[in-house]
């Protein structure tokens, strides 16, 4: 789950790490409003959950009145990377001489919090990773030590010459990483960490993704949750214990387990044809899950053939099978079906189904060729 | 021999009485695990399949010898679970539950280390050697014992693949479901390590998908250590970047985790990737008559 940068900045806040002094908009009036209360200059940004948005335009400085309201005007209603933006930032404009990148994620090799430090901050990491990866500090937290005061210092010594900076950034460092932990982050970021003219450190941004699977236990981050459309199908298909993520193609995939959804997606493009959806039934046999995941597929208006790929372990064949009857049953639809079944109570599930008439075939590959026979004679 | 399981490993069950734990316990024990113990907090004393249940980890292994706990407990306490598994005294703990927040595994994986105990899991479908010992939810029927050592991260993908393998006569001497979590206990390192070394094995299979780097870590270590025959599968070769596909680790962000990064990298040392499910074994019978 992502925030806002005004969201993690107020989370830093409460961490008592330095950010600008701003608002948050959502209309040219307000901004106008928060810009003269703030003095010039002030930045409007925009609050999306996406990445790069001073390329696209996102971004703008105001030394005016006027520029604060063109800059509302523009901001607000763009559209980036396929979010439209709601709302802006309005932050003090702050005067600094140097951008540093810290942040910290989930490193999967050493199995521990990674962070992260750089001296080329300001950019976006994923550039100074590519192009000068040596410039990018790393440090695995051992999750018994923690963010010790020694490690803070050692990190902060490699960053700032000066002996006040250090401090305020040993400092920093430790709150960074207890944010971390607090709120059961999977990603924190302050891009940049500036030194203002008053030789002070600044968070100028912030960005705060958390872990999905902890949520259950973070009921003050988990509303702030702001999902687009295509994520609001996402969750509603999670509650009935489906995980879908809706595709551009015309084939519905429904599939029990993630790796054999993927591995299905991939063999029905293998053979030219274009999956509609990543659609996995999860272990559990309830035939209820059927009857969801062919709502949740038919709704689809893209959807043209559905492919049915189950390998039945704890998921149990004949269950799926009679989900599917019903569901026909209710749905009236007439979209062609494909069918794959094996693993367990396979035998009972294929007797259930032939008295439905469905197409039944014998290998994943079958299966996806016949589901684009299918297409392309439409 | 094979790896990790053989037909006399003690197998305790933590969460023995819950409705997963239970139908599991029934359908290892049918499968002829020897399983021994069963852990639930309070409920001590009961049986569940004949099997006694203790109200710790720390009774049960004292009580039986157990060495290997599985665990079917909901994933917000399934971190507890795996502490109190390696502080009771069992020396392989494979952890079903789906879902476990990552802190949660960080904080469990680092007190493993220190306790010198391994981890399967979580989020994983568990491990079975064939003929002798099935700890998980895998269904046994379509493995065969042989000598093709198998790794994944899918469950599912695992059961086509083998159900591929035994149709075309590839028995397998082990077969490993190690999740498809971000941080997970053994990976393809640990465990080619120890299928190079297995007698039994004669070559491996490797199942990988997109997200991190693991698959790119194993094929430099294949190329170091591994003088077996390996061949591999990458799923996820059309997922598009950003999307969780999902197990939490099959991501593609930041330009990488791409399935086209993986497959480069085996076939750069020279280990068949296949492109379809069902080329697996014809690879595999190619690389066996060399």
């Amino acid at each position: 789950m992502k925030i806002h940068e005004f969201q993690a900045k107020e989370i830093f806040s409460r961490y008592s790490i330095p950010v600008t002094k701003e608002t948050v908009c959502y209309t040219t009036d307000e901004v106008c409003t928060a810009s003269e209360r703030l003095g010039y200059p002030v930045v409007v940004k925009a609050q999306v959950h996406a990445g790069g948005r001073g390329k696209a335009g996102g971004v703008k400085l105001a030394r005016t009145l006027d520029d604060a309201k063109n800059a509302a005007n523009q901001i607000l209603g763009m559209d980036i990377k396929g979010y439209t933006v709601e709302k802006v930032l309005v932050a003090q404009g702050v005067k600094f001489n140097k951008e540093f990148y810290v942040g910290m994620t989930i490193d999967r090799n050493t199995k521990s919090v990674l962070f992260m430090a750089s001296k080329e901050g300001g950019v976006e990491i994923e550039e100074v990773a590519k192009d000068n990866p040596e410039a990018i500090l790393k440090f695995p937290i051992d999750p018994e030590l923690g963010m010790a005061p020694f490690l803070a210092r050692k990190i902060a010594f490699q960053l700032f010459d000066d002996f006040s900076l250090v401090k305020q950034g040993a400092d920093l460092f430790q709150k960074l990483y207890k944010i971390f932990l607090d709120t059961d982050s999977s990603l924190v970021e302050i891009n940049p960490l500036v030194i203002t003219d008053d030789g002070n450190l600044l968070a100028l941004d912030g960005k705060m993704n958390f872990d999905d699977n902890a949520l259950f236990r973070q009921k003050e981050i988990e509303a702030l949750n702001e999902p687009t459309e295509d994520e609001k199908k996402e969750i509603q298909a999670k509650e009935s214990g489906l995980t879908y993520i809706r595709l551009d193609g015309n084939i519905g995939c429904m599939v029990n387990g993630a790796g054999l959804a993927m591995a299905s997606m991939d063999v029905i493009k293998h053979f030219g044809g274009q999956p509609a959806n990543f659609l996995d039934i999860g272990g559990s046999s309830n035939p209820q899950k059927v009857i969801d995941a062919m709502n949740l597929l038919t709704s689809d208006k893209n959807v043209k053939v559905i492919m049915i790929n189950i390998f039945g372990g704890i998921t149990r064949c004949d269950d799926v099978a009679k989900g599917l009857v019903t569901a026909l049953e209710q749905l009236k639809m007439d979209i062609p079906i494909v069918i794959r079944l094996s693993g367990t109570n396979a035998e009972e599930g294929l007797r259930i189904i032939a008295s439905q008439n469905l197409p039944v075939v014998g290998s994943l590959s079958e299966a996806a060729q016949e589901a684009i026979r299918l297409v392309n004679a439409m | 021999m094979s790896i990790l399981i053989n037909k006399d490993t003690k197998v305790l069950v933590q969460g023995i009485t819950g409705r997963d734990g239970s139908f599991h316990t029934g359908k290892m024990k049918d499968y002829g695990t020897n399983i021994v113990a069963g852990v639930s907090p309070g409920k001590g004393g009961q049986t569940v399949h004949d099997i006694p249940v203790f109200n710790t980890v720390e009774d049960a292994v004292k009580a039986t010898g157990a060495t290997v706990s599985i665990i079917f407990i909901p994933a917000p306490i399934a971190g507890d679970a795996i502490l109190e598994a390696a502080d009771g005294g069992i020396k392989l703990v494979i952890c079903i539950s789906e879902g476990v927040p990552t802190l949660d595994m960080v904080k469990a994986t680092a007190y493993l280390k220190k306790k010198g105990v391994q981890l399967i899991g979580a989020n994983c479908p568990g491990l079975i050697t064939p003929g002798e010992s099935m700890i998980g939810i895998l269904p046994g029927n379509i493995f065969k014992k042989g000598n093709i050592g198998l790794m994944s991260r899918s469950g599912t993908l695992t059961y086509l693949m083998v159900s591929l393998l035994t149709q075309a006569g590839l028995g397998q001497s082990t077969c490993v479901g190690i999740g498809g979590d971000p941080v997970a206990g053994l990976y393809y390192e640990e465990l080619l390590e120890m299928f190079q070394n297995d007698p039994e094995t004669e070559a491996i299979v490797l199942i990988g998908e997109i997200g991190g780097d693991a698959e790119e870590r194993a094929a430099q270590y294949i190329k170091n250590h591994v003088t077996k025959p390996v061949v591999a599968f990458i799923a996820g070769q059309t997922a598009p970047p950003g999307k969780r596909m999902g197990h939490a680790g099959a991501i593609i962000s930041s330009g990488s985790g791409s399935a086209e990064e993986k497959i480069a990298a085996f076939e750069s040392i020279g280990v068949p990737v296949a492109r379809l499910p069902i080329d697996i074994p014809k690879l595999m019978k190619e690389l066996l008559s060399k």
